[in-house]
């Protein structure tokens, strides 16, 4: 297999500045969900994907609006970078009639297609072919526009991964297949899902290239995504993207995560995405004290924001159980 | 002389003019490009508007749907084909799980017009996997339309509906059917609305509920009862979801009596709801116990002699009537 190109690609002290907002954001609105399941005020329903950010904030970063993104259950980030704005993400969560779904179904079971976001159902690897489809159109029309499709590696192991990416490989379509490795399909720890290390190296059988990369590493996904985006963009056809990462909660906020141990999150925590990067623009002079105070702030100000709009928000009528099942 | 095509025909031509009359319509499925399709539906068709509009894919029934799924988001129509509606569980879950309740969680803004083309039913010789008559499964899913015409006429003006329908509609189309059924056809943008059925035979002492290939069985044994002084109404349902009840409720106010006939098994398929609806809606109209004349619970075997043992027929459907009329 041909190895990926080092892609070159220089970004504005101002856009390291926002990649490192919106990996505070994410970070800071799972945080937060996570505290309001303890307190019982969010029902359930809350996946955080703690940890994980820098693959969002480095896969999403820079898209253009009429690209698509097909984000998983973790994947809070992709929704906010792509437009939705966090009151409605919060009142989601909330069940409110202000969120996407009206109440009707928690987490990121959503979409807007306005805005290019597609959320997937809770079959993992379902959004795969659906994605395949956003991707075609993409094709039949000559439009230099790209879908973003994640999964887990977990779902690698579905039958509709392997129809998608087949299925993308044959057509060549402008797809980026994002994998969000974080070695455990709930409980089942990699080794005992599939018998290779990399799920990069599923991407040969497709026909098309795959590359795995540190996925807690934002820069390092940006430039392997701008790579793959540019050949999509150009119609040489899909890559598949392993980010190597670990989630630090369980897989939903009620899982006590067990199964693995306290010296293999340890580690993965000191591999947080948030510092390396912040540490990088410090040093870049990109972040001074003043700054980072000011975008905490913000972020946090987003935040106390959505969670007091959705806590006053209307609840959904009843009568709206059994409307829009049909246009 | 209006013109007279088969149902195979009639579902070719509905495809051809929805083509012509609306670029965002194309074709998918196993088979279907310059082969033209197991059973020929698509003959001609992938030389008349290119691979990417009767698009030949692989054996992925999934990602079939789901990629008419994504394609549906950005304004297109697919008909997607599923050789043998007995394959359809492959792409089940893509039917039910995705496509059926995308709507209800994307707040009612989204809409998924696709349709899945399923050929169906017995007396072929298919045994297991080609014969089956599934549609029980998807009448059973909120979210979903389901149709089965039984003549040229609907077979073409139903499908036309379908193409125009903003909601996945699941379209079985009996291969028995294919060949055998013929006559005229809808022309121009005249189409057979979902939910409306047809009556085909009028009488006053008992209403007949049918569709598909036992339509014409059920006539068969009509004319039989007329002999012996018992007319018997035939409502084909041409719709199974939504299906017409007033249609339904008018018949047997008039007969009092109904017997329900399907190819599908007996238990949970379409008669038992229908059943239900009628006790519930129309019990003091009722002078007798609803019955049904329908396939046994049992699979579709392969030899002649057992398969004609489950089938029904003008012979079982006639003593369905003599019972029902002995009340």
């Amino acid at each position: 297999m041909p190895p990926i190109k080092r892609t070159k690609f220089k970004l504005a002290l101002e856009q390291l500045l926002e990649m490192f907002y919106w990996l505070k954001l994410i970070r800071g609105f799972d945080e937060r969900l996570s505290i309001l399941v303890k307190q019982g005020k969010v029902r359930s329903g809350v996946y955080t994907g703690i940890g994980q950010e820098a693959i969002i904030v480095g896969t999403c970063f820079g898209l253009q609006k009429d690209d698509f993104v097909c984000p998983l259950h973790r994947d809070m980030g992709a929704f906010l970078m792509k437009g939705v704005d966090a009151r409605t993400m919060m009142s989601q969560m909330f069940a409110k009639s202000t969120g996407l779904s009206k109440g009707r179904d928690s987490a990121l079971h959503s979409g807007v297609t306005e805005l290019g976001i597609f959320g997937n159902t809770s079959m993992l690897g379902a959004n795969l072919p659906v994605a395949a489809g956003l991707a075609l159109t993409f094709k039949m029309e000559q439009k230099p526009n790209v879908v973003v499709a994640y999964f887990g590696e977990g779902a690698s192991n579905t039958g509709d991964f392997h129809e998608a990416l087949n299925f993308a490989g044959v057509q060549r379509l402008p797809i980026l297949f994002v994998c969000e490795n974080n070695q455990y399909a709930y409980s089942v720890p990699l080794e005992k899902s599939m018998a290779i290390e990399d799920v990069a190296d599923r991407a040969e059988g497709y026909g098309f290239d795959g590359v795995s990369i540190n996925g807690n590493d934002v820069l390092a996904v940006y430039q392997a995504t701008q790579g793959a985006l540019a050949r999509a963009r150009s119609g040489e056809g899909p890559t598949l993207i392993e980010c190597k990462t670990y989630r630090w909660h369980g897989h939903s906020e009620h899982d006590k995560a067990f199964y693995r141990t306290e010296e293999e999150l340890a580690m993965w925590k000191s591999r947080d995405p948030i510092p390396t990067f912040t540490t990088y623009l410090k040093d870049l002079h990109a972040l001074t004290d003043d700054k980072l105070k000011e975008i905490e702030g913000r972020v946090a100000a987003t935040i106390d924001d959505a969670l007091e709009f959705a806590m006053n928000a209307p609840d959904p009528k009843a009568e709206d159980a059994t409307t829009d099942l049909y246009a | 002389m209006p013109k007279e095509l088969t149902y195979l025909e009639a579902i070719r031509e509905a495809l051809i003019e929805e083509m012509q009359r609306d670029p965002k319509v194309f074709v998918l499925g196993e088979d279907v490009g310059p082969y033209g399709g197991a059973f020929g539906v698509t003959q001609g068709l992938h030389e008349m508007f290119g691979e990417l509009r009767v698009m030949d894919t692989p054996i992925s029934e999934s990602a079939i749907v789901g990629i008419s799924i994504g394609a549906a988001l950005r304004g297109y129509r697919p008909v997607a084909e599923m050789q043998f509606a007995d394959f359809i569980s492959c792409g089940f879950d893509q039917i039910t799980n995705q496509a059926a309740t995308l709507r209800y969680r994307y707040g009612g803004r989204a809409t998924v017009p696709i349709v899945v083309r399923a050929p169906s039913g017995g007396n072929v010789g298919g045994g297991l996997y080609h014969s089956q008559n599934p549609e029980g499964w998807f009448i059973h899913r909120p979210g979903l339309k389901v149709v089965a015409p039984s003549t040229a006429y609907d077979a073409k003006g139903l499908l036309k509906a379908a193409i125009r329908d903003d909601n996945p509609v699941v379209y079985f189309e009996h291969k028995y059917l294919y060949r055998r059924a013929k006559g005229p056809v809808p022309e121009g943008d005249e189409l057979v609305p979902i939910g409306v059925a047809a009556t085909r035979r009028e009488g006053d002492d008992i209403t007949l509920v049918t569709y598909g290939a036992m339509v014409t069985p059920s006539l068969e044994a009509a004319d039989r009862l007329s002999k012996e002084g018992v007319e018997v109404e035939v409502i084909d349902l041409r719709s199974l979801m939504p299906f017409d009840k007033e249609a339904l409720f008018r018949s047997v106010e008039k007969t009092n009596r109904a017997l329900i006939v399907h190819e599908d098994v007996k238990t949970l398929g379409i008669g038992a709801e229908l059943s239900a609806v009628l006790m519930e809606e129309r019990f003091d109209h009722l002078d007798a116990p609803v019955l049904r004349v329908t396939y046994p619970d049992t699979h579709c075997p392969f030899s002649n002699i057992l398969e004609r043992a489950n089938l029904p027929d003008a012979d079982k459907i006639a003593e369905g009537l003599r019972r029902l009329a002995a009340y």
